[in-house]
Formats: structure tokens, sequence, C-alpha cells
């Protein structure tokens, strides 16, 4: 099989980026979490909080290290592949990156290291501040790359010149672009419920551990455990409600796209819900259908025989492929509700308090841990295949945005990536589930691998014993 | 509009290239030199003499890279293409040195060779490849229309080779002489040592590429060598002399900090000399940075943010730097 050109850089792109993305998902949420915990060890001075800290931060720097190593590669990626793309929309969309570098990259990488070392050089509240600047940032660059990539979704507030680049007519617009806001809500809060679920298996899993070796509960895992629950608890809901309306915003959008999502090849009123089904491109219907009638309209239209499209109404050549997109987007529907699911059996077990000693429901949460990242995965799927065959949409064809680069130089390159990153990040996150499976303030303090240097960074032992006393030394 | 906005932008790229290139140059330069060490406990001191503030350095590659996308989009689309190999390569080689500032500590100690190892090559591939496309851009490259067109080895050639020699060498002197100024005792003896070959071999790269770029190219030549451009020129090698003059005596004295200082000095000068032989082009030989520019208005938005950000960044940057200022001691570790 002979592969073009074109076919390699998107799978080099979609590959990347599909690594690059599961690590902000969860620096993103995690950085938050750390900032939550020290601000209440700060507050109360009660011990687990720090020790919670002082745990998930060794956990934070080497999740970080492997997100800021696949984003550098993101960031060249553009022109080395793409360079007709760059080359038109760097006007426009260029400027949003270098805002994302100016205030959010330099923030995390500047207080990364105070952060992660200099607890006992500038005292817990400075320390404090530097732990707030970091997840400011990670937020920050959030906010960034999300403008850039709904941009491409839903481009406003351009005009094109002669030489065919897109340039900014209005910057106001250019950032927040009709499907901006919900998708910075809707992503913010899923590297939240990415973060929370493992959190949560962590917390479940000691719980778990603690009982067959009859040590009893934790209470570092049982904090763990009831954070990460209010959480999913609250969370969720409000998250399926986000994604609900970042539908209706692409149905209003990108009309094509939901209708691969939706599996719909004739558009129609009073349109089924379809549950399941093998949508065929080539012979443009969705075969073995388990359909619910009249719902489809409902939730797209609010009203029962509202009018929903079909591929059929967009010409032949801007179809998404619908059979991809279908799926991703109910694999990541499904998690939502498996995620509600956990949440509601958490507040009922709360309410009853048996949270902590409930061994099925910690199995559970365990088996959950995972989910998010397969969520934000299926969702970007549904996100970026449903935009094709465009990179801007409806202006930019995939297939104009390439590098006049030989299949050859980008085969090589791709699977050197595949190579590098599956070893790479496969044994760093190896180190993850490592540290992850310590029990959280048993032995985790004491220098590791004999290394005093680092332990001393990472584990303030001086400030550990006498916390609430050091002063900042400024 | 009065201010010349590419040509501000061009100042503020190359300034933050040229940052990126002696900050993570000295972290490169001390991966570079891993090998040298000589005890599991000197290549901890190494490490931790960067750990704290390698992510900040190198974003500003990121903010290079990112940069050139927004204010000169059509550099960025020729030359990544025209660049292929070596910046993939750079890629790699920055995946396989960043990961290790975390793995190295988690890895059990009996494999903790292999970041090691790693720490090394992807030092060593970073820095050849940087190397290769300085070669490569200055040698020039070739365009048709709005796009590269030449092939995907154009970047090889013995210049380019040599390029990549003296890039090599540069990083390990500075991160043999921020090591001096990191360290003490038997470790900083060790270092002066290294320092001053690196040093001898930097001065000769200096020379060897000062007499070769001229002869790429007519053009260039006439601006180093004719009357009266020589009068701005003229200073640049003797300003080299007086650095090499302070580098060599500070090495042989026992002053720590001047021996970073005098190198950060030679990067300074060299890379002023090499925007003298580039100006105006951002891609020789064709392309001036008023061909690449996007639109004002994209140039002046993104600037009134760096205008405010950058002192920002580099006061908070300087402040971590000044928080983990001082010796780092194998005993005490990160202090
Ligand atoms: C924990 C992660 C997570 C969970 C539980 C959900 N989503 Fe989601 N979804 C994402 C994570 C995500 C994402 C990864 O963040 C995406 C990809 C691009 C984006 O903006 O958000 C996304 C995209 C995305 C889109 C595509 C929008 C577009 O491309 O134009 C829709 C319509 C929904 N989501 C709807 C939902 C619904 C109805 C959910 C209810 C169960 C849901 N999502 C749960
Ligand atoms: C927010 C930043 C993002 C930007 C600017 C962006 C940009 C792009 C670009 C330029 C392409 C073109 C290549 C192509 O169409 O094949 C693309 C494709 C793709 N991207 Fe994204 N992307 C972003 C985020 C993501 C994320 C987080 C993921 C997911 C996990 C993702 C998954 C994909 C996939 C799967 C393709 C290939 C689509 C196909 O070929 O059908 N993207 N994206
Ligand atoms: C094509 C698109 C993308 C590019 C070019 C890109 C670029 C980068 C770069 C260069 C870094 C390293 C920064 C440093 O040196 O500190 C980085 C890290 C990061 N990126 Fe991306 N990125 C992309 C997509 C995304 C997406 C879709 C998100 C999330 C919504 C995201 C969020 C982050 C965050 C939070 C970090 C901080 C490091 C971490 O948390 O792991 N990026 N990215």
């Amino acid at each position: 099989m002979e592969f073009s050109a074109l076919d390699l850089a998107r799978f080099q792109f979609a590959f990347t980026i599909s690594f690059h993305i599961i690590f902000p998902s969860f620096t993103i949420g995690l950085a938050s979490y750390l900032m939550v915990l020290e601000g209440l060890w700060l507050a109360t001075k009660r011990d687990v909080y720090l020790t919670l800290f002082k745990y998930w931060l060794k956990i934070f720097a080497v999740a970080f290290g492997m997100g800021v190593v696949s984003g550098i590669v993101m960031t060249y990626q553009f022109g080395t592949n793409w360079s007709v793309f760059s080359d038109k929309t760097g006007p426009v969309l260029g400027p949003l990156m270098g805002y994302e570098v100016l205030s959010a990259f330099f923030l995390e990488a500047g207080f990364l290291g105070i952060m992660l070392f200099g607890l006992t050089r500038v005292g817990p509240r400075l320390h404090f501040l530097a732990t707030v600047m970091v997840a400011f940032g990670t937020a920050l660059s959030g906010f960034w790359i999300l403008s850039v990539n709904s941009w491409m979704q839903t481009p406003a507030g351009y005009a094109i010149n002669e030489a065919g680049q897109f340039i900014p007519e209005n910057w106001f617009e250019i950032v927040f672009n009709p499907s901006f806001p919900y998708r910075l809500v809707h992503m913010m809060l899923a590297a939240y419920l990415t973060t929370a679920f493992v959190v949560g298996a962590v917390g479940a899993w000691h719980l778990l551990k603690g009982r067959r070796s009859r040590a009893g509960g934790n209470e570092a895992a049982r904090v763990m455990l009831s954070m990460a629950m209010w959480m999913a608890a609250i969370v969720t809901p409000v998250q399926i409600f986000a994604g609900d309306q970042h539908g209706l915003n692409t149905l209003e959008h990108q009309p094509a796209k939901i209708a691969a999502m939706e599996g719909h090849f004739e558009g129609e009123e009073g349109a089924p819900l379809i549950l399941f089904g093998m949508p065929d491109m080539e012979a443009a219907e969705t075969r073995y259908k388990v359909a619910i009638p009249k719902l489809g309209s409902l939730i797209l239209t609010h009203s029962l025989d509202g009018r929903v499209p079909g591929l059929k109404d967009f010409p032949r050549e801007d179809w998404p492929n619908a059979a991809i997109v279908f799926w991703s987007f109910r694999v990541m529907v499904g998690i939502g509700f498996a995620m509600l699911g956990i949440g509601l059996w958490s507040l009922y077990l709360r309410a009853r308090g048996r949270l902590a000693d409930t061994p099925i429901f910690h199995r559970a949460v365990l088996a959950m841990g995972p989910a998010g990242f397969i969520a934000v995965l299926a969702g970007w799927i549904t996100t970026e295949v449903g935009r094709q065959p465009f990179t801007v949409y409806g202006l930019l064809r995939t297939a104009d945005s390439m590098s006049p680069v030989d299949a050859p130089a980008v085969a090589t390159s791709l699977v050197v990536f595949i190579v590098v990153y599956f070893i790479v990040f496969g044994i760093g996150t190896g180190y993850l589930l490592k540290s992850m499976a310590k029990t959280p303030g048993a032995g985790s303090d004491g220098p590791e691998n004999g290394t005093p240097s680092r332990a001393a960074g990472v584990t303030p032992a001086p400030a550990y014993a006498n916390p609430p006393r050091t002063e900042p030394a400024e | 509009m009065d201010i010349d906005l590419p040509l501000v932008w061009a100042l503020l790229i190359a300034t933050s290239v040229f940052l990126y290139v002696v900050l993570d140059g000295f972290d490169l330069g001390i991966g570079i030199l891993f090998p040298t060490a000589r005890s599991s406990t000197e290549r901890d001191v190494m490490m931790n003499s960067i750990a704290p503030v390698w992510d900040g350095n190198e974003t500003w590659l990121v903010l290079g890279g990112g940069g050139l996308y927004a204010v000169f989009p059509l550099a960025y689309a020729v030359l990544m293409p025209a660049l292929y190999a070596p910046i993939m390569a750079m890629l790699f080689g920055l995946v396989f040195r960043g990961v290790v500032f975390e793995f190295r500590f988690k890895a059990p100690p009996e494999r903790r060779w292999v970041w090691d190892i790693s720490f090394f090559l992807g030092s060593l591939t970073a820095a050849l490849a940087q190397g290769l496309a300085l070669g490569a851009i200055v040698q020039g490259i070739e365009v048709e229309g709005r796009a590269y067109a030449g092939g995907w080895l154009d970047w090889l050639t013995p210049f380019s080779v040599m390029t990549a020699i003296a890039v090599v060498i540069g990083y390990a002197l500075l991160g043999a002489t921020w090591l001096i100024w990191k360290c003490e005792g038997p470790m900083q003896a060790h270092f002066r040592a290294k320092a001053r070959l690196l040093g001898g071999l930097m001065l000769a790269m200096i020379c060897i590429v000062s007499l070769w770029t001229p002869a790429l190219d007519p053009q260039i030549a006439a601006r180093w060598f004719t009357f009266p451009q020589i009068l701005y020129t003229a200073p640049v090698p003797l300003m080299v002399l007086g650095l090499a003059v302070l580098l060599f005596t500070s090495l042989a004295s026992t002053r720590d900090a001047t021996p970073f200082l005098a190198s950060l000095g030679l990067f300074l000068v060299t890379f002023a000399g090499l925007g003298i032989s580039l100006y105006p082009n951002i891609v020789p030989p064709a392309i001036t940075i008023w061909d690449a520019a996007a639109p004002d208005s994209s140039l002046l938005f993104l600037l009134v943010g760096a205008a405010v950000l950058i002192p920002m960044i580099l006061a908070y940057s300087g402040y971590a730097y000044w928080v983990f200022r001082g010796k780092v001691r194998p005993d005490e570790g990160y202090h």
C-alpha cells in the first residue's frame, strides 16, 4: 500500500497531537489540584494536605516534563509539514500562539523551578504564589491554544489578501470566535474531570490495598477519594450540559460535522436519535441502526419535528468521515454518562457515610481512572476529523495546506516519532504509575533512590518539620 | 505608522534566538560535557545546576519558532521544510534531553546510565542540528514563489558541517564556564581545564567561520572588507580579541563568574557579526524581513503584548535565577 505525503503528514499530526494532549489534560487539572492542596495546607495546617501536595507534585513534575517536550514538537510541526497552512494563517493565528508563549509558557516555566525545588528557599507563602502562577499558566495556555483551534473551526474577523493569506480585521472577533467559549469551557472541565478520575482511582487503589493488608484506611487516600468524588459529582453534570451546548453551537456553524456525528445521511424533520449503527460512507447510509424516533430532533432543535441536517445536504467532497466521528462521539458521551453514574453513586455512599469502605465502589472508581484520557482523545478526534476535509473550515482544504516535502521524509520522521514516543512516554508512564503505587506519606518522604540532592528539593524536609513558622525569605 | 514594525520584530526575534542560544546553550553544553564527569555525584551536580531553569531557557526556542510563525509567516513556511531533517533531529534530541531531568531520578540506580547516555546524545544531537540549520541558512536557501524549492538534503554541505561543529564547541564552552561558576573544588578545576581547551577551539572556529562566510557570497564580503563599511565592521574582530584575552586570563585566575560572562560576550559579538552578514535578509539570499512580514496589524497586536510581557518575563526569570543562586554542593544537594 502506498501512502501519499499528505496521508503521512496527517497521520503524523494526529499522532503527535494525540500524545501531546494527554499530558496537558492531566497537568491543567493537576496544577489546580496542587494549588488547592497547598492552599488548604496553608489555611488549615493539616499535615495530610502537605503529604498529598508532595505526593502529587512528583507526579506532576514527570507529566509536565512530558507535556513540554511533546509541545515543542507541535510548534515546529506546523512549519515542517503544513507550511502552506502556516504561510496563510500566520498573520491571524501566529499572534495568538505568540501570546500563548509570552503569557503562559514563560509563566509556567519561570515558576516551575521554584514550585518543584524552592520550598525551603523561598518559604511557604512565596512558594504558594509560584504554585498559583504555574496553575494559572497552564489554564492560560489552554485559553490561547483553544482560541487558535476554534478559529480553525469557526473562522471570524478576517479578510484575505492578494497573496492568499488570512489577515486580521478584528482581533476581538478572532480570539472570541463563535465556537471558542464553548470549546474553552468544555475542555477545561474535561481537564478537571480527567485529573479527578486519576486522583480518585489512586485513592481507591490505596484504600483497596490498605484493606487487603489490614493496615486500615490511610487518611491521605480517603481525602483523595473524597475530593475527587466531589468533582465527579458536581462537574460531570455541568460537563454534560456544556457538551450539549457545544453541540448546538456546532449545529449552527458546522452542520456537516453534526450530521456525521449523528450518522444522518438524509436530512429530515422529526429525526430519530441513532444510538448505534454502522455509517457506511460508500453506500451513504447508516446500517444496523438502533434508533429512538424523534429524539434526535428533540435534542438538537428542542422540538419534536425540527429539521436535522444530513450529509446529503452537502457536496460529497465536503463530507467528513462519518464512521470515525460517529463512534468517537459515542465513546466520549458514553464515558460522560459513566462518570455521571460514579458521581451519583458517590453521593449516595457519602450520604450513608460509606464512601471510604465500599470495595466494589473503589473497584469501579479504579477502573474509571483512565476514562478521562479516553474521553478527551475521543472528543478531539470528533472535533478534528469532523472538521475535515478542511484545516480552516470551509476556506482552506487540508490537501492544500501541505508543505512541499516528499513522502519519504515524512515517513521517516513519522516512524521515528512512533518509536521514540512509545519508548520515552511509555517509560514515563511507567514511572508515573510507580509513583502512584507508593502509599502517600509512607516512606515517600525519604531520599529517593539515594539522591539526597533531589529529595531536598521535591521533599522539603526542613519545611515539613516546622511548616507554619517558616517565614518567606524576602 | 512611522515605526518600521518588521525591523522592530526582526530585532525582537533575533534577541529571542540569542537568549535561547546562550541560555539553552549552557544547558546543552552541560549535556555535551556529561561524559567527562568523573563520578555519579558530579553528574548529579551538573544536572542540579540547571534543573530549576532549563524549562524557562528552552521556552525562548518556542518564542523564536512561534514568533517567526506570527510575524514572518513566509520565512517560517520556507525555512521549516528546507530544514526538515535538522529540525526533526533537534526535536528528537530535545525530547530525550528534556525528559531526563525527571526520569533520571525516578529510574532505579542500576539503570540510571540509560538516562545519562540519552542526556548526552540528546544534547549533542540538538546542538549539531541547530548548527546545521544555522549553516544552511547562512549559505542560502532556494525559493520559488512562496515556497521552498530545493531538495531535502540541501542543508548538508561542508560549510554546514563546520558550523555544526562550531556550535557544539561553543555550547560546551558555555557549559564548562557555567559549571566553573556553579561548583567548587576539584570539580571546578576539572572544568577550568576543559574550558581552556574549548576556549582555544572556539577561537579557531570563529576564525574559520569568519573567513569562510564572506567567501560564500561576494555581497557579504563587500560588507566586511570595503571602505567605509569596514569602519563599522572592524570593531567586531577587535572585540573578539579582547574577550578572548579576558576569557583566558580569568580562566587562569580564581575568578569564577568571569569566564562565563566572557563566553557570553563572545557569543554576543559573533551573533552580531552574523547579523551584519545577513541583514536585511531573513531567508538568504532572496527574502527580506519586509517581504516575509505579516501585515502591520498582526505585528502591532503582538508587539503590544510583547512590550508589556517581555519585561515581566525577564523580571521573574531573573528572580528564579536569583532564588537558585550560589554554588551547587553535592552534600546539601539542591542549594
Ligand atoms: C472528560 C472529557 C469529556 C467528557 C466526559 C465529554 N466531553 Fe465532549 N469533548 C471533550 C471532552 C469530554 C474534549 C476533548 O474536550 C472536546 C474535544 C474538543 C473540545 O472542545 O472538547 C470535546 C468535544 C465535544 C463536541 C464536539 C464539538 C465540535 O467539535 O464542534 C461535542 C458536541 C461534545 N464534546 C459533547 C459532549 C457531550 C454531549 C458529552 C456528554 C456526555 C461530552 N461531550 C462529554
Ligand atoms: C488546539 C490545538 C490544535 C490545533 C491548532 C490543531 C490543528 C490541526 C491541523 C492543522 C490539522 C491538519 C492535519 C489534518 O487535517 O489532517 C489537524 C488534524 C488533526 N488533529 Fe488537530 N489540532 C489541535 C488539537 C488537536 C487535539 C488535541 C487532537 C487530539 C487528540 C487533535 C487531533 C487531530 C486529528 C486526529 C487530526 C487528523 C484529522 C484527519 O486527518 O482526518 N487535534 N489538527
Ligand atoms: C497544535 C497545537 C499545540 C501546540 C503548537 C502546542 C504547543 C505547546 C508547547 C510548545 C508546549 C511547551 C511549553 C513550554 O516550553 O513550557 C506546550 C505545553 C502545553 N500545552 Fe500545548 N500545544 C498544542 C496543543 C495544546 C492543547 C490542545 C492544549 C490544551 C487545551 C495544550 C495545553 C498545553 C499546556 C497546559 C502545556 C503546559 C505543559 C503541560 O501541561 O504538559 N496544548 N504546548
